[in-house]
């Protein structure tokens, strides 16, 4: 009964669902079917989100209550996880809605001034743009100490890191400016032009194809069946 | 001297990076930027839409983005203000709300208040929905199933502007400015391919490759990472001449940066590929 509900309920329901999916591509009469998989999944995916606040929850709580290797850090994701939820539910700070003045939760939960928008704007907003920032210094360290032309391949992405660089500012134009304009793909910008048109798309169409074909064989055999790793690991 | 860079300390390279991005900031040093074929093609097709088109303005990114993409968003906006296009918003990232939100507030609030574009008529926020490609989807088919209320809880059938609109093939052209997953490759494969679209997009520099495939057919053009923004702000400049003060333009104005940081990137290689050959030639490494 237990492998029953674990297996084959959810992998019937995947199977189900997916061929809903391929016959209303084909079928215009199945359309309906494939709508209301559609909003079946988007309320999946909200609940989605319950079940991963949830786990967030239970994962760090374990690991503050047995005192864990970083159990500060959980103890930091915690209160930061409780106190955006609580402040979002509770719509605190914001003012009513102008068209409810007199109901007190009327206002949108992330209305301007309230505390899920502070938290926002100065914390959320600011630490994950330092994040970000950070990673120009050490984008700097690491080209100083790893990008060497050691061989043949290596000297080809430095050269296509230098022209690239350079062609995506100013100093390639003007660098390559006593290039005459019918040798303009010779120029920095130029170049780049033709690196990104012709080599990345060539690169990337081969990179798509072959995802997409994995795509298709994947979803095949969950569909079938045969693949049930998404429902976690097997006893 | 060799020795020194051999072991040099990367507190050096952080604080030459520090001064390469600060000194441009601070003084605000601009360059010019001539825009190239992919910013060109979604400039004209915003441009050469009629006055008062809908436009669907889907803004895909979070704060980590917004310096790259958050000059698109303006841009973008501040277009569709200049040639009064009706604008819906919506995102698919939770963390985009209010990316959406501080573009409405800039733009069309503070920026076009003298125009007094009115919410519900000549734009709509319809805000967050989970789902990813099934919300695409959703909308390209059609939109009520997944929004029946915009951002504010108010149904699309009491709004003037959505009233009429099924689905996104009711809006002219689909501007969207993505950092990730779910965006613009998402976009073209769940909604350009069920019918006939416009699609143009602005896009961060790691994520261009992977559109360029798409270009010219799926996406009619594209902004790539930050220049691109600045060479639609500087296509905007050279047709309302409102914009051609660089100081108005927050891509432009951050090229600078990026202009000596790149150059200080290349430097930096050229450098560190020297020491390693000379310590080769010494038997070092």
């Amino acid at each position: 009964m237990q492998s029953l509900l674990r297996n084959t309920v959810p992998a019937l329901i995947a199977g189900i669902a997916g061929v809903v999916m391929i016959v209303a591509f084909f079928v215009p009469v199945a359309k309906p079917l494939q709508q209301l998989a559609e909003v079946w999944f988007t309320i999946l995916a909200a609940m989605a989100f319950l079940i991963g606040g949830t786990n967030l929850f239970l994962h760090h709580a374990k690991k503050i209550a047995q005192q864990q290797a970083g159990w500060g850090f959980s103890a930091v994701t915690l209160v930061a996880f409780l106190g955006t939820t609580i402040v979002g539910l509770l719509k605190w700070g914001v003012p009513p809605a102008e068209k409810y003045p007199n109901v007190a939760w009327s206002g949108s939960y992330q209305e301007e001034g309230s505390a899920l928008w502070w938290l926002y704007e100065y914390v959320m907003n600011p630490v994950i743009a330092t994040m970000f920032a950070l990673l120009a210094f050490y984008v700097a360290s690491a080209a100083y100490r790893a990008f060497r032309a050691k061989n043949t391949e290596a000297m080809l992405l430095l050269g296509t890191a230098f022209i690239v660089l350079l062609g995506r500012t100013y100093a390639g134009t003007v660098m390559t400016s006593w290039v005459p304009d019918e040798y303009s793909a010779l120029t920095f910008p130029g170049m780049t032009g033709v690196i990104m048109a012709i080599f990345t798309t060539a690169g990337q169409r081969a990179i798509m194809i072959g995802i997409a074909l994995g795509i298709a064989a994947i979803s095949l055999r969950i569909i079938l069946g045969l693949d049930r790793s998404y429902l976690g690991a097997d006893d | 001297m060799l020795d020194f860079l051999t072991t040099l300390d990367r507190r050096w390279i952080f604080l030459m990076m520090a001064l390469a991005v600060a000194i441009p900031v601070l003084t605000q040093a601009t360059f010019p930027e001539a825009p190239t074929p992919p910013t060109r093609a979604v400039f004209k097709a915003v441009e050469d839409l009629p006055a008062g088109s809908l436009v669907l303005l889907a803004f895909d990114y979070d704060p980590g983005s917004a310096p790259e993409l958050q000059p698109m968003a303006t841009a973008f906006t501040r277009h569709c203000c200049l040639k009064k296009h009706k604008m819906i918003f919506l995102t698919l990232w939770p963390t985009g709300t209010p990316m959406v939100d501080q573009t409405i507030r800039d733009v069309i609030d503070g920026e076009f208040a003298d125009l007094s574009l009115k919410y519900g008529e000549d734009y709509v926020n319809l805000g967050y929905r989970p789902g990813n490609e099934v919300t695409i989807k959703g909308v390209a088919t059609e939109i009520r199933k997944l929004y029946n209320t915009d951002a504010n809880g108010t149904s699309l059938d009491d709004l003037p502007l959505t009233k009429p609109v099924r689905n996104l093939f009711d809006t002219k052209l689909l501007l969207n400015v993505s950092a990730g997953y779910p965006g613009a490759k998402e976009w073209v494969q769940y909604g350009g391919t069920l019918g006939e679209i416009k699609i143009g997009v602005g896009v961060t520099g790691v994520q261009a490759p992977q559109m360029y495939p798409y270009y010219p057919d799926q996406v009619l053009g594209m902004l790539a990472a930050l220049k691109g923004a600045a060479e639609y702000e500087a296509a905007l400049g050279d047709r309302y001449e409102q914009y051609r003060d660089p100081k108005r333009n927050a891509a432009i104005l951050r090229m600078g940066p990026q202009l000596f940081a790149h150059l200080l990137m290349v430097g930096l290689i050229v450098l560190g590929n020297v020491v390693h050959f000379a310590n080769r030639r010494r038997g070092v490494a």
